[in-house]
């Protein structure tokens, strides 16, 4: 079987054992962290276009995870109906990516990195200061989940449903992109942005294209945040929160396409189930870290390939025959 | 009309003058070498009529468009192509992904998020080509990581090439080659068709007196000779900016 073969069986078994998780979990509790994991992985996809495959390290992300579920919450709040809102979401969250993106790619490396934590927590203060439109601290609460086509999706198995066709949809078009001219050019700007200029790219306009495509997809995962939870306040907008969706990236694997799915899986588990069995729980992960950059610096998706390609070969290695009338 | 002008080009970098007062007129399918000893301010040159770095006085012209204020990228689409002293390639691509890389730059096509560009025929049909031209098609799928040097250069020119460009800018395409991959990159150049107009850097002055029809000395930022090659080989200028430098 050819190694494509390989790689699309294990897809399609991957995506049939979420579709089939709620049928043998069965406690809503952990039909529940599965969603959470998809909505933070989506979030940590929309990263990881920008970290992994454009180059660039954001630490103000979470503004954009969280600007669509208030745009969402406040329409709501102002009376709007649900599909008028989540327009609205969808708008602001392009927008906003739009204007973020002009303002943060004025600079790369440690620049860009300086000013998406500024605009962040601009973001971050006026989430938590404009009272009279973001409720302040409170947050914005929504009085229900919306229905989409008609389809009740208050259950959290309906929901998991939800988050997971939206993850697919997601996975399937950051997959397309790597594949894509744009995916080539946007990687490119990564590793030769010299080059590329000298081959007619407009390498600004590419990073741009990939950073409101980042947003958007981190924006998404914001809407699914604020109708999983119904609310949504500063706490999303923080440094920590932008922080644990980069971590996210960085652990999984940047520039993989199934890498931002593991990181979220670690993080999100770690933060809802071991914290039930570990007090000291935030030490663990950050030992898990630890370990993660010592054993397997690139990630835990292309780490654990490397480690596997390295036993293979050194199985292949052993089942060579000695010559005969040699030593073994 | 000359393909490549270049009047008065001007280049300082705080208190030190890379460029100074530079005219170039390379006439349509000429091949002119640039010589000059290191520092002379010929890769300066290069980056100038490039778009790389912005001048501080003069004019650039390229197939009789004011070209001094366009960025680099928009150079490229009016026919302007260049290669480095140090190999710029994409190292985790395979060579047909460099050279599709290079030919989508100035195709539309590079905007689109859904196609899968290796089943891009236009394109992959059009990148076997351009690695067949330089002999390297027999490793079209091998990453640029797992390459020698000699064809890493050899892709470079691909790429150049693959663009199609009415103006060829060299930049030591022999630095850092052994004896017999300085052989199969010479007969590369001289077998550049004649409609591109070719400007080259080179420190081998073998393999470049062959190449070359017209030579420009530059010394300290500034053309000392300009004629053809025996003019210039000749000349006691070359002599003592050689011997000097």
């Amino acid at each position: 079987m050819t190694a494509g073969y390989s790689r699309i069986l294990a897809v399609f078994a991957f995506i049939a054992i979420l579709v089939t998780l709620p049928l043998w979990i069965r406690d809503t509790f952990y039909v529940n962290i599965a969603s959470q994991i998809l909505i933070w992985s989506i979030a940590a996809m929309g990263l990881n276009l920008l970290v992994g495959y454009a180059g660039l390290v954001s630490l103000g992300h979470a503004s954009l995870f969280a600007i669509g579920g208030y745009a969402v919450g406040i329409a709501i709040t102002s009376g709007f109906d649900q599909l008028t809102a989540f327009v609205i979401g969808l708008a602001i969250i392009l927008l906003i990516s739009a204007i973020f993106g002009a303002l943060a790619l004025r600079s790369t490396g440690i620049g860009f990195l300086m000013i998406t934590l500024a605009i962040g927590q601009i973001l971050w203060g006026v989430a938590y200061r404009w009272v009279s439109l973001t409720n302040g601290d409170n947050g914005i609460s929504i009085p229900a989940r919306p229905q989409p086509f008609g389809l009740d999706i208050e259950g959290p198995t309906p929901f998991y449903y939800l988050a997971l066709a939206v993850f697919i949809l997601a996975l399937a078009f950051t997959s397309r992109l790597v594949l894509s001219p744009l995916g080539a050019a946007i990687r490119g700007t990564r590793d030769e942005p010299r080059r590329m200029t000298a081959l007619g790219y407009n390498v600004w306009l590419t990073r741009y294209i990939a950073f409101v495509m980042s947003g958007f997809l981190s924006g998404i995962a914001g809407l699914l945040f604020l109708y999983y939870n119904g609310f949504v306040s500063p706490q999303v907008l923080t440094v920590q929160s932008s922080s644990e969706i980069l971590l996210m990236v960085l652990s999984g694997g940047s520039a993989t396409i199934f890498g931002p799915f593991v990181g979220a899986l670690v993080i999100v588990f770690m933060k809802n189930v071991a914290s039930s069995f570990v007090e000291r729980w935030s030490l663990v992960l950050g030992l898990i870290f630890v370990l993660i950059i010592i054993f397997i610096p690139e990630g835990i998706v292309p780490g654990l390939a490397r480690l596997k390609t390295g036993f293979g070969g050194a199985r292949r290695i052993r089942a060579v025959p000695a010559p005969s009338g040699e030593a073994s | 009309m000359n393909p490549l002008r270049v009047k008065g080009l001007c280049k300082s970098f705080g208190g030190l003058r890379v460029t100074r007062d530079v005219d170039l007129d390379v006439a349509a399918g000429e091949r002119r070498l640039i010589i000059g000893p290191n520092g002379a301010g010929k890769t300066t040159l290069f980056n100038l009529i490039a778009g790389e770095i912005k001048p501080d006085a003069g004019e650039i012209s390229l197939m009789g468009r004011d070209i001094t204020r366009s960025p680099g990228r928009a150079r490229a689409h009016m026919g302007l192509a260049r290669t480095y002293q140090i190999i710029t390639l994409f190292p985790q691509d395979t060579l047909i992904r460099n050279v599709s890389i290079a030919l989508m730059g100035l195709m539309p096509l590079r905007w689109n998020p859904f196609a899968n560009l290796s089943q891009c025929r236009d394109v992959s049909d059009a990148a076997h080509e351009a690695l067949e031209r330089v002999g390297l098609v027999h490793l079209a799928d091998r990453k640029i990581s797992e390459t020698s040097y000699g064809e890493c250069r050899r892709v470079e020119i691909a790429m150049a090439l693959a663009q199609q460009p009415s103006v060829l800018l060299l930049d030591e395409p022999l630095a850092g080659l052994s004896v017999d991959e300085r052989r199969g990159v010479q007969d590369l150049l001289l077998s550049i068709p004649r409609d591109v107009t070719t400007v080259m850097i080179e420190h081998d002055m073998d393999v470049a007196l062959r190449f070359a029809e017209r030579i420009t000395l530059m010394h300290f930022g500034a053309v000392v000779l300009d004629g053809t090659r025996d003019e210039v080989v000749n000349a006691p200028q070359t002599r003592e900016v050689y011997l000097a430098g």
